[in-house]
C-alpha cells in the first residue's frame, strides 16, 4: 500500500522484487520435488519391501549377510504356494462374500435413508441427520465388546453372517452423510418437475436422485467397500475358526504360526490381499476423493 | 432431460391447479409415512446396533466376571488402582496426541508441497502419496513388522550402512512405542494431506496476489491467508483423527501386540486382551468406556466445526 503512494522508490525495489520472485519460485519448485522424492520414498518403502520379500527364495531371506533390499534370484514360488494353498482361498472367498453384502446392505440403506433425510422433512429429521453423524465418530473399538455378547446371544460368533450384521455400523453412517449432501445439492426444480409430472417417491429416486447422484454413489461404495474389506477389530473379536475368517485376519493370525515364519508366503499373501483396494482406487480415485473431501473422513 | 421436463411442467401447470389443495394435503400425510420408512432401516442399525449395545457395554461393566451379580463401579475402581491400566491411558494419550499431530504436520507440509508443483504432474505424485492409505492397515503393518524384524531388519541395514548401530525397534519400550507411531503416521499422514490440499485449493488466488502486491513474503501468506482459511478444516481432521487414533487397534495389535511387558498396550488391546482373550467380558467393557467421556468431548467439538462449516458454506 505504501508502494502505491510513493512510487520513485517502488520502481526499483519492483525490478529487485521481479528477480527475487522468479528465483524464490525455482527454490520453492526444488524444496516441492525434493521433499516430494523423499516422501515418495518413505511411503513406498514398505510395500516394495514386501514386495521384494515375496519374490525371494526361503533361503536368501534367511541369510544375514546379503543386502535385504536385492533380490538375487527372483521367483515366484511363494505367490504359486499361497494361491495353492486351499485355506488362503477359503479367506478370499470369505472376504469377498463378506463385503459384497455389505456393500449391498449399505447403499440400500444409506441411499432410502439419505434421501428421506435430504428432501423430506419429517418429524425428528434433523435430529436424525445429526444422529448419523455423532453414530460415524463412534469407534468401532468402543463397541465391540458388547457385540461381542449380542452376536454369541444370536449364536453368529464364528460365522461370516454375523459380521454382515456388525459391519454396517462402520460404513452406513459415513456413506448416509456424504450422500444427504449429494442429495441436498441436487437442484428442486428437479424434483417439483418429476412430481408434477406424476412420479411418486420410489420414481423419483432412481430416475432422478441415484443418476445424478451417481458420483457420490460410486464415492460412497468405494468407502463401504473399503472399510469392509480392511475391517479387523470385528473379525479378530468374533471369528476364531480359520474357515470362516476373511483375509485381514487371515493372513495375520493363520499365516504365522511358530517360531519359522513363512515370510515370502506371508508377504506374498498380504499383498495380493491388499490387491483389490489398491485397484479400485487406482481406477476410481477421483471419485473417491471428491466424496471424502466433501464429507471429511476418518483417517 | 431438463428441457423435456421444464416443458412438461408448462403443460401439466394449468391442469394441476384446481386439484392442487386436497391431493397437496394427502401428499403430505402420505410424505411422513414413507419418510420414517425409508429410515427405518437406518434407525434400526443405529438403534439397534450403536445405541443398544452401548447402553448394553454401561450395564455390563457393572457386573462380575461371571456376570452373575451386580458389582457397581467396582471395576472402574480394581482398573484404576493397577499399575498396568494406568500405563494404558498414558500410553493412548500420548500416541494419539504425538501421531496425530505428526499426522497434521506432515499431511500439511506434503499438501502445500503437491501444491506448489504444476497441476499436469499433481495427480501421480497424489497417487504414489496415497498408496500407504488405501493398503488395509493390519496388512501393511505385517510388512513394518518385517522390517522392524530384529535379526532381519532392512532398515536397520540402512541406518548400519550409513554408521549407526542397530536399533532395537520393537524389542525396547520406547522404540516400541515410537515404532507405532511411526506406523501409524505413516499410515495416517496422506489422509491428512489429501484432506488438506482440497482446503489449499479453495483458497482463492487473488488473495495471494492481492498480499504479494502488499509485499508480504511466503511466510506472512501461510500465516495470514493460508492457516485462517484453512483453520476450521484443519481443527476437523485433528480431531477426527484424535478419535481414530485414540480408539487404534490393528496396528498395535499386529505390531507389537502390547508388548514388551504391556507398555505399549492402549486402550483398545488392552480393552481385547481383558475382555475377549482373558474373559473378563465386564471388566474389558469397562476398559472401552474409559474412552468414552474423551471421544463425548472431542465429538462435540468435531459436530460444532462441522456445523460452522456448513453455515458457511451455506
Amino acid at each position: 500500500m505504501s508502494a502505491t503512494a510513493r512510487p520513485s522508490e517502488m520502481v526499483p525495489g519492483l525490478g529487485r522484487r521481479i528477480g527475487s520472485l522468479r528465483s524464490e519460485r525455482r527454490w520453492a519448485l526444488w524444496t516441492a520435488y525434493i521433499s516430494l522424492i523423499i516422501a515418495a520414498v518413505v511411503m513406498l518403502a514398505p510395500p516394495l519391501y514386501m514386495l521384494l520379500t515375496s519374490i525371494k527364495t526361503s533361503a536368501e531371506i534367511a541369510d544375514p549377510s546379503g543386502n535385504p533390499w536385492l533380490v538375487l534370484n527372483p521367483t515366484w514360488e511363494n505367490y504359486a504356494g499361497i494361491i495353492g494353498n486351499p485355506m488362503f482361498r477359503g479367506f478370499f472367498y470369505n472376504s469377498i462374500i463378506l463385503t459384497v453384502c455389505v456393500v449391498v446392505i449399505t447403499m440400500v440403506i444409506s441411499v432410502l435413508a439419505a434421501f428421506a433425510l435430504a428432501r423430506m422433512k419429517f418429524f425428528g429429521s434433523q435430529v436424525l441427520a445429526t444422529g448419523v453423524f455423532l453414530t460415524y465418530l463412534v469407534p468401532d473399538t468402543l463397541l465391540f465388546i458388547p457385540l461381542y455378547q449380542i452376536v454369541g446371544g444370536l449364536g453368529l460368533l464364528n460365522s461370516i453372517w454375523g459380521l454382515v450384521l456388525v459391519y454396517p455400523t462402520l460404513t452406513v453412517p459415513f456413506c448416509t452423510w456424504i450422500m444427504i449432501g449429494y442429495f441436498a445439492s441436487i437442484p428442486k426444480e428437479l424434483d417439483e418437475a418429476a412430481l408434477i409430472d406424476g412420479a411418486n417417491w420410489m420414481q423419483m429416486l432412481t430416475k432422478i436422485f441415484i443418476p445424478v447422484a451417481l458420483p457420490g454413489i460410486i464415492a460412497a461404495t468405494i468407502f463401504a467397500f473399503t472399510v469392509s474389506w480392511a475391517a479387523f477389530v470385528y473379525p479378530t473379536a468374533f471369528i476364531t475358526r480359520p474357515d470362516e475368517m476373511p483375509l485381514t485376519i487371515g493372513v495375520v493370525s493363520q499365516l504365522i504360526r511358530g517360531d519359522t515364519f513363512a515370510w515370502g508366503q506371508l508377504m506374498a499373501g498380504a499383498l495380493i490381499a491388499a490387491l483389490p483396494p489398491v485397484v479400485v482406487y487406482a481406477f476410481l480415485m477421483d471419485y473417491y476423493i471428491a466424496g471424502l473431501t466433501a464429507g471429511a473422513t476418518k483417517g | 432431460m431438463a428441457p423435456d421436463s421444464s416443458a412438461a411442467v408448462l403443460a401439466a401447470r394449468p391442469a394441476a391447479a384446481p386439484a392442487r389443495g386436497s391431493a397437496m394435503k394427502r401428499f403430505a400425510r402420505r410424505r411422513s409415512t414413507i419418510a420414517f420408512l425409508m429410515t427405518l432401516p437406518l434407525i434400526t442399525v443405529i438403534g439397534g446396533l450403536v445405541a443398544w449395545p452401548a447402553g448394553y457395554a454401561i450395564y455390563l461393566a457393572t457386573l462380575n466376571r461371571r456376570q452373575t451379580a451386580f458389582i457397581g463401579l467396582e471395576n472402574f475402581d480394581i482398573l484404576l488402582e493397577s499399575e498396568t491400566f494406568r500405563s494404558v491411558i498414558w500410553q493412548s494419550c500420548f500416541f494419539a496426541i504425538t501421531a496425530v499431530l505428526l499426522k497434521a504436520l506432515v499431511g500439511f507440509w506434503l499438501a502445500h508441497m503437491l501444491h506448489h508443483i504444476p497441476a499436469k504432474g499433481q495427480k501421480i505424485w497424489r497417487g504414489m502419496l496415497l498408496v500407504p492409505w488405501v493398503i488395509p492397515p493390519a496388512l501393511s503393518t505385517l510388512g513394518w513388522w518385517w522390517m522392524f524384524d530384529p535379526s532381519y531388519s532392512s532398515i536397520n541395514y540402512l541406518i548400519n550402512a550409513i554408521g549407526f548401530p542397530s536399533v532395537p525397534w520393537l524389542g525396547e519400550p520406547w522404540w516400541a512405542r515410537i515404532s507405532v507411531i511411526i506406523v501409524n503416521v505413516w499410515y495416517g499422514a496422506p489422509f491428512f494431506m489429501i484432506m488438506y490440499l482440497a482446503a489449499l485449493k479453495s483458497v482463492p488466488d487473488q488473495l495471494y496476489e492481492a498480499a504479494a502486491i502488499d509485499g508480504a513474503t511466503g511466510w506472512q501468506g501461510l500465516r495470514h491467508i493460508t492457516l485462517p482459511m484453512m483453520q476450521n478444516i484443519i481443527s476437523i481432521t485433528v480431531l477426527f483423527s484424535l478419535i481414530v487414533t485414540f480408539a487404534n487397534y490393528d496396528i498395535v495389535r499386529v505390531l507389537t501386540n502390547g508388548g514388551p511387558r504391556d507398555l505399549t498396550q492402549v486402550f483398545a488391546s488392552y480393552a481385547f486382551q481383558v475382555g475377549v482373550l482373558s474373559g473378563n467380558i465386564p471388566r474389558g467393557a469397562a476398559v472401552s468406556l474409559f474412552m468414552f467421556p474423551l471421544l463425548a468431548i472431542i465429538a462435540y467439538f468435531v459436530l460444532r466445526g462441522v456445523n460452522k462449516r456448513n453455515q458457511e458454506m451455506a
